[in-house]
């Protein structure tokens, strides 16, 4: 039992990370139709810039986290001006391809500048470990969360009650029609953009507390995690991703801590495959029938 | 026992239910309409007999040569295997692919050869070869297509595209084809030899044919009977002269003119 | 015997005399060991792409898992002839290597292929990534150090004869009815299901047998370089084959083959400059998307730009 719930606490830190991450999947997709690979190297860099900030900039946890944030959802902005916005009509496979040279692109040259080697992160919150019964929770677990939790509530706001947010939902409806509506289409999708990536800084962050090492290809298997749990919860539906990104960081504790932890990647993908299969619109994703 | 029997057919779209409680039989050999106003379920019902959706309830049963079969719940492909044949409405050519070959893909399914033949080019890889190409030319001169035969679809006049789209689905050596609106956007003179062709296809082919269309002159002209939907409910049949004075029809119309069309 | 048209004695030619060439080349010398590498690399990649080609470019399934089948190719054949060194090990190997690979596709394409597009992509790159779990975890592939010391039976003769027999057995098929009915499904799946065409039927063909030849690149890759380990095929390597397909043009088969020379001389140059390399590739997918995403040839064949004149056999859905 205690084993559980210990379990329970690290899957819930891990998951609020992938939910971080699935939420930029899940926005990008719902607005634009595309799996954005290169979601998952964009939160590399921001992992990359947190190092820097903490390590040379001497920044504190907070303002490391708002600096990756902002250049993030810069960087957010200019991958989907250059490489997505003049695809917008074309085939979803071309646009799909171009998404993943973006990946690749992010990966190498950010290798190409740091080198490959693993780097560790700097310690920029002291670590306490709480003890609960048995179960121990440190800082980090508990920074996560709260990290995590305030920014899914301050998304929701967005999306929920701004102008901005309503356009975002509009656009993912039905672009065309939002279009005549007077919405400005292409500043709602960077927008989109703008906010999933600085998501993806704040989570690039918090995975380098919780692993405490970063390279230039981290982002790859967290990537396609979190988008396993956009999936999951229901691609385009926020809560969804959300629900989903937790699930699968509890998932993947429980393999590994029953010591599975070989098969800990490969159980995600059996059951991205399962859920394509039995559910393909998700947890909480809509039904779509083509009209023929 | 009627070729074609459609017995309670209903299809909801969530809260819409797009062809309610529709039931009808079509005769061997028949030319029969279906008309209604726009959203009444006329392409919902073709999705159906094809295969495309599967009802929310009913049956459709096909006899065909004493042999009768269910299908309702068959994938589309196994419709055409069946006898079935269809053409769409908003045309759905296989764009980038040359006349020819959009044709010969609707041959596939009666192909003589295996794939080894294929593979190892057999000598009978050639002979169905010439003769699919030989056949394929034949249909295509029903509507005088051949000589383009190596031109991409998507480069036709949208006329001609509508003809090859009849032409891919009898390339399937169909007993009861499906036409979806095959005058919509033409000029009266092209409507009128459409009409002609139409009559000719099925005596030469020997098919029974079921088509929906808007333009009344073509209807009121070829088809023995039909049947008028209106919100996915059938209204009425009969003779295009009893339609024309059916009180429901006019009104379903609201003011198009039924008579003078 | 209708197979022996002019064109075909053509090709048969070509065939022979590009092998002689290259036999005499290595004769004097001219091409050396060093250059061997760089065509071993190219005859793989081409079966790979052109396999793959078969999958994306041609049928439209858009797969991101080429590298799993192909090491699947690469370990059945290398712990067969680990075990039977000798080359009738080594044939064995190979086609036990390609039907396995086969028969995982089957497996894995009846329940994938009715996803389409990008879910297609994701679950596909996940049964790969599941069966390099597997690979690493099993005894009998000794796991992450992968194998070692596997006997080397590739060479010259067996790479030209696999990659001459792969390309024309596809080429083949897609230029009969057969290949239509997968072209058919690229073009629109529901007009080809009205049409009569039983559209998962011939995914799921293509699908194995393009998972077929990428187990034959496979098994000749372990032969040749004696050594394999899982993290060969990952991820990445599947994308060093979709980019020799992109560049090509997704649907020509010459184009794959061009473009498998093109990259390979390319990786050869960069060598020992892994992250550059990696930059120019991204960089290449890209640029290819954005300014030709047709790649090289788009849909075509290179013959049908040089306009051969044999008009019974041209065009190319034949
Ligand atoms: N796949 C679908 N999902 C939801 N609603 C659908 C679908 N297909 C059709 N409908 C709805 O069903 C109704 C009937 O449509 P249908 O296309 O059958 O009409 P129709 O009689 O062919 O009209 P038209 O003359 O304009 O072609 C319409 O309200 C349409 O919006
Ligand atoms: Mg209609």
């Amino acid at each position: 039992m205690e084993q559980f719930l210990q379990q329970m606490v690290n899957g819930i830190s891990l998951g609020s990370i992938y939910a971080l991450i699935a939420l930029g999947y899940t926005m990008v997709y719902g607005i634009i139709k595309l799996i954005n690979f290169a979601h998952g190297d964009v939160y590399m860099i921001g992992a990359y810039i947190g190092f820097a900030a903490t390590t040379y900039g001497h920044l504190g946890f907070f303002p490391a986290l708002l600096l990756s944030m902002g250049l993030c959802s810069i960087l957010g902005i200019v991958i989907e001006k250059v490489a997505y916005k003049p695809l917008r009509e074309s085939s979803r496979i071309a646009v799909l391809i171009t998404a993943i040279g973006v990946s690749l692109l992010l990966e190498y040259v950010m290798m190409f500048f740091v080198g490959a080697e693993v780097r560790s992160y700097p310690k920029v919150l002291t670590n306490k470990m709480f003890h609960i019964g048995n179960v121990v929770i440190n800082t980090q677990q508990i920074y996560i969360l709260f990290t995590a939790i305030i920014l899914m509530i301050l998304l929701q706001f967005i999306v929920q009650k701004t102008k901005t947010g309503k356009a975002m939902r509009a656009v993912s409806i039905d672009k065309d029609a939002a279009q005549l509506m007077g919405i400005k289409v292409d500043k709602t999708i960077s927008y989109t953009f703008a906010l999933g990536s600085a998501l993806a800084g704040a989570a690039g962050i918090l995975v380098g507390l919780y692993y405490n090492s970063i390279d230039p290809l981290m982002g790859i298997m967290p990537g396609l995690k979190a988008f396993v749990a956009a999936v999951f919860g229901g691609i385009g539906s926020i809560p969804g991703a959300m629900i989903g990104g937790l699930a699968i960081g509890i998932m993947e504790t429980f393999v590994s801590g029953y010591g599975y932890s070989m098969y800990r990647d490969a159980a995600v993908f059996v059951f991205l495959i399962l859920i394509l299969l039995f559910k393909p619109s998700g947890l909480l994703g809509k039904n779509t029938r083509e009209k023929v | 026992m009627s070729l074609l029997s459609v017995d309670k057919l209903t299809m909801s779209f969530g809260g819409l239910t797009a062809v309610s409680n529709v039931s009808f039989q079509i005769e061997k050999g028949e030319l029969v309409g279906i008309i209604g106003p726009n959203g009444a379920g006329k392409t919902t019902l073709f999705n159906l007999l094809t295969g495309v959706y599967v009802p929310t309830s009913g049956t459709i049963k096909l006899n065909l040569d004493g042999k009768e079969m269910i299908i309702n719940g068959l994938k589309p492909y196994e419709v055409t295997k069946a006898g079935l044949a269809r053409t769409f409405q908003n045309i759905r050519l296989f764009k980038d692919l040359t006349v020819l070959d959009n044709v010969r893909i609707a041959m596939h399914q009666n192909i003589q050869y295996h794939m080894p033949a294929a593979l190892y080019r057999f000598n009978k890889f050639y002979y169905e070869e010439e003769r699919l190409l030989k056949e394929a030319e034949e249909l295509l001169d029903i509507f005088k297509l051949s000589h383009k035969k190596n031109e991409l679809a998507k480069n036709l006049p949208y006329g001609e595209q509508r003809h090859l789209e009849i032409v891919r689905a009898l390339a399937t050596k169909p007993a009861i084809l499906l036409l979806d609106e095959p005058a919509a956007g033409m000029n009266p003179n092209e409507t009128t030899e459409l009409t002609e062709t139409i009559e000719w296809i099925r005596n030469e082919f020997d098919l029974t044919i079921l088509l929906i269309e808007h333009d009344m002159s073509l209807v009121m002209k070829i088809c023995e009977r039909i049947y008028v939907l209106d919100y996915g409910m059938l209204i009425a049949s009969g003779t295009p002269s009893e339609i024309r004075t059916n009180k429901r029809v006019i009104e379903a119309y609201l003011g198009e003119d039924v008579n003078n069309a | 015997m209708r197979v022996l048209t002019k064109n075909n004695l053509l090709i048969l030619g070509g065939i022979v005399l590009t092998f002689a060439i290259v036999q005499f080349l290595r004769s004097q010398n001219i091409i050396n060991s060093f250059h061997e590498i760089t065509i071993a690399t190219i005859c793989i990649n081409m079966i790979l792409a052109v396999s793959l080609n078969l999958v994306t470019g041609f049928t439209g399934q858009f797969s991101l898992g080429h590298a799993g089948f192909m090491s699947i190719g690469a370990y059945v054949c290398a712990i067969i002839n680990m075990e039977m060194n000798s080359t009738t090990g080594f044939l064995i190997g190979i086609f036990a290597g390609a039907l396995a690979a086969a028969l995982v596709g089957v497996i894995i394409g009846i329940p994938t292929l009715r996803l389409k597009g990008d879910y297609l992509a994701i679950a596909t790159l996940g049964m790969a990534e599941i069966i390099r779990v597997v690979f690493l975890n099993l005894e009998i592939t000794n796991g992450a150090a992968g194998l070692n010391g596997i006997p080397r039976f590739t060479n010259w003769f067996w790479l030209y004869l696999f990659t001459v027999i792969t390309i024309l057995l596809i080429s083949n098929l897609l230029r009969s009815s057969y290949g239509r009915a997968c072209i058919s499904i690229r073009e629109d799946e529901i007009a080809a299901e009205a049409m009569g065409i039983n559209t998962t039927k011939y995914k799921v063909i293509a699908f194995a047998i393009g998972a077929f030849f990428a187990g034959i690149a496979g098994g000749l890759y372990s032969s040749y370089f004696y050594f394999i380990k899982p993290d060969i095929f990952g991820f990445l390597k599947s994308i060093d084959i979709l980019v020799i397909v992109v560049l090509g043009g997704l649907g020509s088969m010459t184009g794959s083959v061009i473009a498998a020379v093109l990259l390979a001389v390319l990786t050869t140059l960069l060598q020992s400059f892994t992250a550059v390399r990696m930059i120019i590739y991204a960089l290449l997918l890209v640029v290819i998307m954005l300014f030709r995403p047709q790649g090289l040839l788009g849909t075509k064949e290179i013959t049908d730009l040089l306009k051969i004149p044999d008009k019974k056999l041209r065009g190319r859905v034949e």
